[in-house]
Parts: structure tokens; sequence; C-alpha cells
């Protein structure tokens, strides 16, 4: 029954959060650039606008590809808040992500092929680093269930402070966000128009979007789990990565994928493995 | 409940898109200084989109040529209904000074209907910000009238 009840909160808490997150983000945003920037409810008024838009389609597997990519979503931020199994919750994010690109390659529009292939890419470099870290946190706590991580009594990032960094660099590529943010450009006018989005409009573009929101929240629960013995540290940690990955969003210029792979490959998984080692042999 | 929250939402974020039927750049750079920190039009929640898919008002500066009006119609076909058009500057009004060259079809609204006129050569950022309040206001009028 707790389970159940644990489900509900995230399948409603999640979009919540995901899109305050996304209305702070675009406030402190502004801020950086002297600007005022919109309310921080904006990111609602863009999903409903678009909610209520006409449903253009270009084929109907992007219907079923937004649909997918929603629910493996939600159904992702479903099995974390009800302490489920990281690698299932790792599974279903990633068929998620998966459908997103095929329905970006469902359409013949030049943008959102490139776009497909760039996030392609990105799935490449993040997902081994996630594995790594839910190995390392099965090093330290003898399973892969979040339940036992709550068990701790002393903060993963403790033991796992490389891993740590590493999961920034999934977090930067997951959110989309400069230097990584080359399958879906910010801004729409740039040279990928929306790269993977180019073809979803009206409501499935709104679909694409909560879903965005649900993994923010999913990657984000992951960060807070590094320190899930006080309810304070967890915040500030949260706080303090968030803001930083905003900083480098706003500093950094977009780079290609083969610049990303290398980072993340050698940078991001190099310390995963050295981290990995410490933990095994220590 | 929530359709009026979408309702009230339309207003609250309407996403322009930008086409220039060869106008002289003059109305363009007046469209992105709406952009800059100055005038801040993401502060109403505009955006700038370059996809005609995901936009919810069409910007247009510069005459019409019969080179450009196929283009202009695609772009206007693209985009998902509840739709505005603006047309801006002299040029995009009504064909501006170059409106009895051989080559010029005329103003906007002889391609695609067009909801604001905003005046101007070229037309302030002030004028475009104002245009496009009032063209949202066309649009709810548009929707309320389609239900």
């Amino acid at each position: 029954m707790d389970t159940l009840i644990l489900v509900i909160i995230g399948l409603v808490a999640g979009p919540v959060i995901g899109g305050l997150v996304a209305g702070l983000d675009r406030r402190v945003t502004a801020w950086f650039q002297s600007r005022q920037g919109p309310p921080i409810m904006q990111a609602f008024y863009d999903v409903a606008k678009l909610l209520g838009k006409e449903k253009m389609v270009v084929n109907q597997w992007q219907i079923l590809c937004a649909w997918v990519y929603l629910i493996a979503a939600a159904v992702s931020v479903a099995l974390f808040f009800a302490q489920g199994d990281l690698l299932v919750i790792f599974f279903v994010q990633a068929v998620g992500a998966v459908f997103l690109v095929m329905g970006a390659m469902s359409a013949k529009s030049p943008y959102s092929q490139v776009g497909a292939q760039r996030e392609l890419m990105q799935i490449l470099a993040y997902e081994p680093v996630l594995i790594l870290v839910f190995v390392g946190i099965y090093l330290v706590t003898g399973s892969f269930s979040i339940s036992s991580v709550w068990e701790l009594e002393q903060p993963l990032l403790a033991k796992m402070p490389l891993l740590y960094l590493a999961l920034g660099y999934a977090l930067t590529i997951k959110l989309r966000k400069s230097p990584f943010d080359f399958s879906t450009s910010h801004h729409g006018h740039q040279e990928l128009v929306k790269g993977v989005l180019t073809e979803y409009s009206g409501p499935y573009l709104a679909l694409v979007e909560i879903a965005h929101w649900y993994e923010t929240v999913l990657v984000l629960g992951l960060c807070a789990l590094f320190w899930s013995t006080n309810v304070f540290w967890m915040a500030a940690l949260l706080i303090g990565t968030y803001a930083l990955e905003i900083l480098v969003d706003n500093t950094m210029a977009r780079m290609t994928w083969r610049w990303m792979l290398k980072r993340v490959w050698l940078l991001g998984m190099g310390m995963s493995v050295v981290n990995l080692i410490w933990l095994y042999a220590g | 409940m929530f359709g009026s929250f979408i309702k009230k939402s339309r207003a609250k974020s309407p996403w322009i898109m930008h086409f220039d039927c060869g106008s002289c750049n003059g109305c363009d750079i007046e469209v992105l200084a709406c952009l800059t920190p100055l005038y801040d039009v993401e502060r109403f929640g505009i955006i700038n989109v370059g996809n005609p898919k995901h936009a919810d008002v069409l910007l247009v500066t510069g005459t019409v040529n019969h080179r450009n009006k196929k283009v202009l119609k695609n772009i206007y076909d693209q985009m998902p209904e509840p739709k505005a058009v603006i047309a801006i500057g002299a040029c995009g009004n009504t064909g501006g000074v170059f409106r009895d060259a051989y080559n010029v079809v005329g103003g906007v609204d002889k391609v695609i209907p067009v909801d604001v006129y905003v005046p101007g050569c070229p037309a302030k950022p002030e004028a475009i910000i104002d245009g496009v309040v009032v063209g949202l206001g066309k649009f709810a009028q548009k929707v309320e009238e389609a239900e």
C-alpha cells in the first residue's frame, strides 16, 4: 500500500518539481544576462498552450513515440519514488530515450535526422556513466535497490566522490545543456533548429516536454541519493549541483559530439573506474 | 478548469517565428532588438523559435515577391492552429516603396491572412511588442468564435 502511495506521489510530484525547476532555470539564466526573465510558472504556461494547439503530425509513429517517451520517463520516476531497483529504472528510462530518437528518425526532415543521430551519441555517452554509478552504489550497499541506500550511515558522496563528478556529466547531457546541447539546441533559430524536437508539434511537443521534466527529476533524484543521510545537506547538494549546471550552461559554447565522447568516455568513465577500483580494493 | 488554464496560457506563452520576405534588414534587426535585455520580451513568455511547427505568431517583414510567396504560404500552412500573423513595417503592410516593382506582389495580406499591421520604416521594437499583444487578443477571439 505504501508503495502505491509513493508511486502516486512520484507521478504527481515529478512534473510539478520538473516544471518549477525549468522555470527557475530560465529565471536564473535571465539574471545572468541582466534581464528580468519569464515568470517561474512559464514552463507550465508553455505546456498548457501546446496541449491546446492543433494536432499536427508528420506520421503516426510520432504519436506513439511521444507517448512511450512520456510513459517510460514517468514509470522510471514512479519506480524511483517507490524505492525500486536501480537497474530496472535504468532500462526503463533507456527505452524512453530510444523511442524519442525513433520518433525523430521517422520524419524525413534533415534537422530531425541529424538531431536524432546526435541524440544517439549523447545516449551512448551518458548511459555507461549511469551504469557505472549504479555499480558503485552496488559495491557500497551490496544491493541495486534504492531502499538500501537510505539505510546507509554515511553518505554515498564520501565513498563515491569521483562517481558524483562523472554523474555531473550525465546530468548535463541528460538535461541537454551546453556544452552538450547539440541534439536540441536551446534556441530554436540555431544551426539545428530544434534537432530531435523539430518535427514534434503542439500536444506531442508538450508530451515530450513533460517527459523531460520527469527525466530532470529522475537525474536530480540520483544526485540526491549521494547525501541520503541528511535532508538539509541533500537539498544543499542538489541546489549546488543545479546552480553549477546553470553556470556551466551559460558560460560554455556548444561542442561537437566527438568532443563530448572524448571528454565523457576518458574523463567521466576514467574517474568512475578509478572510484570503482578504490571501492573494490579498499 | 484545465480548459480555462489552457486559454489563459495562450496569451502568456506566444512563441514567435520571424520570416523575412526580402526586407532591407531594418525591421529584422528591430525584431531581434526586442529579444535583447533592453526590451527582454522573454519576460512575457515570448520565445523566438526557428520552426513554424512550434510557432504561434508569425512575424513577417519585407515585401512579398513572386519568388518567396510560395515559401511564405508554406510556412504559414505548417503552423498549427491557433495562430496569428503580424505584418511588420511599411513593406510588409503594403509593399512600401517597392510596391510598383515588376517582381513585387505587394503586402503580406496578398498571400496569407494578416491579423495585425505594425507600421513604421523600420517599425520600432515597442510597436512590434504592441503588435504581438494585439495579435494575441485577436487569436484568443478567433478561438472563442471557433468554439
